[in-house]
């Protein structure tokens, strides 16, 4: 038997979200989703996933009971990770979690609950980080991202965003394995929006292999053609993700790498400002980050 | 005289998304039952305005598990909108059907191990294991060293396998990790990333094949097949025999729909009647088969939190959340066909494309019923969708090693289009967990109306404006349950049907089952 294994308990609750983030940490490679869940993570150290409602064995109101009585057992010492925004409009009617001793929870209460006494929040995937897609214009469900519910509820706890529409496996474990070797990420690890510097801290465009198309002008008219996706609305020169160089699904491919364009799914802007995705962004903006187009 | 017992079970989990079940058990069985979804996401309110390009990116992110089928029928709604459907070459209809067929694989071996094993399986027994594998040894320490989460809480009472056989499947449960992901590579390969593909657009896809991408798509899931083949098909046996009753279980409305899936032939623009390896129709009543005519589909508000019309067709129904409604009960609107409910998935995918004549799906259905000795009417059960899945998994990625082959390296994958000004469109086409249809109207090059009604919209529907309780309300009544603490019964029920919540309200998530408290009534 191995020496003594110290427990860090997590809990992971979705909000407005459509579940992309769990299935995209299930096909983390190395550590495997099996190494994350079962085995010391690193040595010495377990991350105990009690509430996770995908996979999780459990249901009904004794699973609501884990979320409670980690909160109250274990305060500053659990990470709580929320994947999806938080729907606040009609008192937050429009997600509920599970039902406590014959109340309906909702995902708003639930999360100022677990928040508050969090040793730390992991903000996960782009609806949880800035909102998202259910925050999208005009917002039915008044949809907030976990930076700006914590405002509203002047909650404190730290928070680290890991945005992506899904986030790759490795940006969330990474970050997990951060918090293991070295504790919580301060401001020299994070950019000004909260994000992982190591996996979000260059522009897609700076390392895309068809930068060099760009600075020949070489553009693509459609979307399956070779050269620069850019003037077909590639959202790349806007975006900060390892991407390129990282590559998806244990290293197969990426969008551009397929010949589509980066729609910016990690950014606070995706979906609305840099709407429509396939249209070209306005040179100002490039000039914005300071980017020579020609 | 016993008094009649409430049981609410919210969350119900290992479900995608957010979901309610319940039940009033009266002498021992369900008497009624009710079905929630608890989210709504607004999806075809936030499409108002846009780049119809955008909303098959958009729409995608509907569902993580299944966003390919998303992507597959906002193309084929746009395709239609922009009249392309007949354009698109045979390399992007291909690429499209494998992106589509490595999510179907992806989400049906992830759906029996991950989701529904956890019912029948018992992991505990691997705290006895005295073997020399590895990943079983590593569960085993886990289990040893006494923080079981998040394998309890859990229902008790009901696990019926010996020691080595939970070995065996909480092994395969391993494997099975593996496996999905591996359908996720192959699904990269040509679609980019995963989940939320980038490559499948208006006109076919914009990756090309070459043949290093053919040739690892090929070996990928030649490792998946043998896995289906060795493990899968196999343990669904297993389960069948230990748990012979749940054959007996979960009998729902005994109409199936299904919009057919996979196009062997892009010549039509026709979606309802061009040629796909699984068949467009209906079956009512486990008899005859019967034309798909979409003008038949209606969707009802009356026990949702909408205000609308009552059986009003997809193209024109609205989206008006109203989240105090009295009478409501759930995010999840009820789709009829011909007024009737129906249940769509693997089960209706399979016995419509059984009634249809598709031969191959009737041979492995005559054997399925001759192995394991029940007639055609047990498929409508828990087993009996947990069979159609397996089965379905095994003639996809059969299917899919054919399909790889044919593609042209260096001939086109995508078809020019212009966005019209004015313009319908609609994409029908099954997805794993059953049919999907989209609808658009396109104003002034921007989208003026979307809808979605997806397959969980159908099987997880609340009672509709005639009162007649959904598929898998119905699949729930007269269930007999054995333990109202643990009423395992219900929740292997609810996940025969592989719900997603997220899928079924476009806007709402259905809220999980909350088994725990009793109250009595």
């Amino acid at each position: 038997m191995s020496a003594k294994v110290a427990e860090y308990p997590a809990l992971w609750i979705a909000g407005a979200a459509c579940s992309g983030c769990s299935v995209s940490l299930l096909n983390a490679i190395n550590p495997s989703i099996q190494n994350v869940l079962i085995d010391p993570v690193l040595p010495g150290k377990h991350v105990s996933l009690r509430f996770h409602a995908t996979v999780m064995a459990g249901q009904g109101e004794p699973v609501i009971k884990v979320l409670k009585e980690t909160a109250k057992g274990k305060p500053k010492e659990y990470i709580l990770i929320i994947d999806g925004s938080i729907p606040t409009a009609e008192d937050g009617l429009f997600c509920r979690l599970g039902e406590f001793e014959g109340e309906e929870v909702t995902m708003k209460d639930m999360a100022a609950e677990l928040s508050k006494d969090a040793l730390a929040v992991l903000a996960v995937g782009t609806c949880a980080a800035f909102g998202g897609i259910p925050s999208g214009a005009p917002n039915p469900t008044g949809a907030l991202s976990v930076m700006e519910f914590f405002k509203t509820e002047g909650i404190h706890t730290p928070l680290i965003n890991i945005p992506g529409c899904p986030p790759h496996p490795d940006w969330m474990t990474g970050t997990i394995a951060q918090i293991l070797l070295n504790g919580i990420p301060g401001t020299d690890d994070l950019d000004e929006k909260l994000r992982p510097k190591a996996f979000f801290g260059a522009l897609i465009h700076e390392n895309c292999p068809r930068r060099a198309y760009f600075d020949a002008g070489q553009f693509a008219k459609n979307p399956s053609d070779p050269g620069c996706l850019y003037e077909i609305g590639c959202k790349g020169p806007y975006t900060y993700a390892d991407c390129p160089t990282r590559q998806w699904n244990n290293g197969v491919n990426w969008c551009i790498g397929a010949g589509a364009q980066c729609i910016g799914c990690v950014e606070p802007d995706f979906q609305d400002k840099y709407a429509p995705m396939f249209k070209k962004i306005d040179e100002q903006g490039l000039e914005k980050f300071k980017i020579k187009t020609r | 005289m016993k008094m009649a017992t409430k049981i609410t079970i919210d969350p119900i989990t290992r479900i995608e998304g957010h979901m309610k079940i319940e039940a009033t058990v009266d002498n021992g069985m369900v008497k009624d039952a009710k079905c929630a979804g608890t989210l709504f996401r607004g999806f075809e309110i936030i499409l108002r305005g846009r780049d119809p390009r955008d909303a098959q990116r958009i729409t995608q992110r509907v569902c993580g598990v299944c966003p390919a089928i998303h992507g597959t029928a906002a193309a084929l709604n746009l395709d239609s909108a922009f009249e392309i459907a007949d354009k698109v070459p045979d390399n992007g209809r291909i690429l499209r059907n494998l992106v589509l067929g490595s999510n179907y694989l992806q989400s049906h071996i992830l759906h029996f191990y991950h989701l529904a094993a956890l019912d029948f399986v018992d992991v505990a027994s691997v705290a006895e294991y005295k073997g020399d594998d590895q990943e079983l040894n590593a569960l085993k320490d886990f289990i040893v060293r006494g923080e079981l989460a998040p394998f309890v809480p859990r229902y008790e009472g009901d696990y019926r396998f010996d020691v080595s056989t939970n070995q065996l499947l909480t092994k395969h449960y391993l494997t099975a990790l593996e496996m999905r992901r591996l359908a996720h590579e192959m699904l990269s390969l040509f679609g980019g990333k995963m989940p939320h593909n980038a490559s499948v657009v208006p006109g076919g896809i914009t990756e090309r094949p070459t043949v290093d991408k053919i040739s690892g798509f090929f070996w990928r899931l030649n490792r998946i097949r043998k896995f289906i083949d060795d493990a899968y098909i196999p343990d669904v046996i297993a389960v069948a025999q230990a748990y012979p009753d749940n054959w007996k279980i979960g009998e729902g409305p005994g109409n199936f729909l299904s919009y057919g899936a996979f196009d062997l032939d892009g010549k039509s623009s026709d979606y309802a009647t061009r040629k796909r390896l699984f068949l467009q129709g209906a079956v009512e009543q486990m008899s005859s088969f019967k034309v798909l005519d979409t003008d038949k589909i209606t969707e009802s508000v009356k026990h949702s939190w909408y205000t609308g019309d009552d059986a009003v067709h997809p193209s024109v129904g609205e989206t008006l959340p109203n989240a105090r409604k009295n009478g409501g009960y759930s995010w999840i609107r009820s789709p009829r066909y011909e007024g009737k409910v129906y249940e769509v998935g693997p089960l209706a995918r399979w016995v419509v494309s059984y009634f249809g004549g598709q031969p191959e799906v009737k041979e492995a259905i005559d054997s399925l019923m001759k192995t394991a000795g029940i007639e055609l009417k047990w498929m409508n059960s828990v087993l009996g969708r947990h069979a159609a899945r397996a089965l379905d998994a095994k003639l996809v990625a059969d299917s899919m090693a054919k399909w790889v082959l044919e593609l042209k390296t260096g001939e086109p994958v995508c078809a020019a289009f212009e966005i019209p000004d004015v313009a319908e469109g609609m994409g029908i086409v099954d997805g794993p967990r059953g049919a999907l249809g989209h609808w658009i109207s396109i104003k002034e090059k921007k989208i003026e109306r979307y809808q979605l009604v997806v397959p969980t919209t159908w099987n997880g529907s609340p009672k509709d404006e005639k009162d007649q309780p959904g598929p898998m309300e119905q699949a729930l009544l007269g269930t007999p349950v054995q333990d109202v603490k643990n009423p395992y019964e219900l929740v292997r029920i609810a996940r025969s049907f592989d719900p997603c919540l997220a899928c079924s309200v476009h806007t709402v998530n259905i809220k999980g089952t909350k088994l725990g408290a009793m109250r009595v009534v």
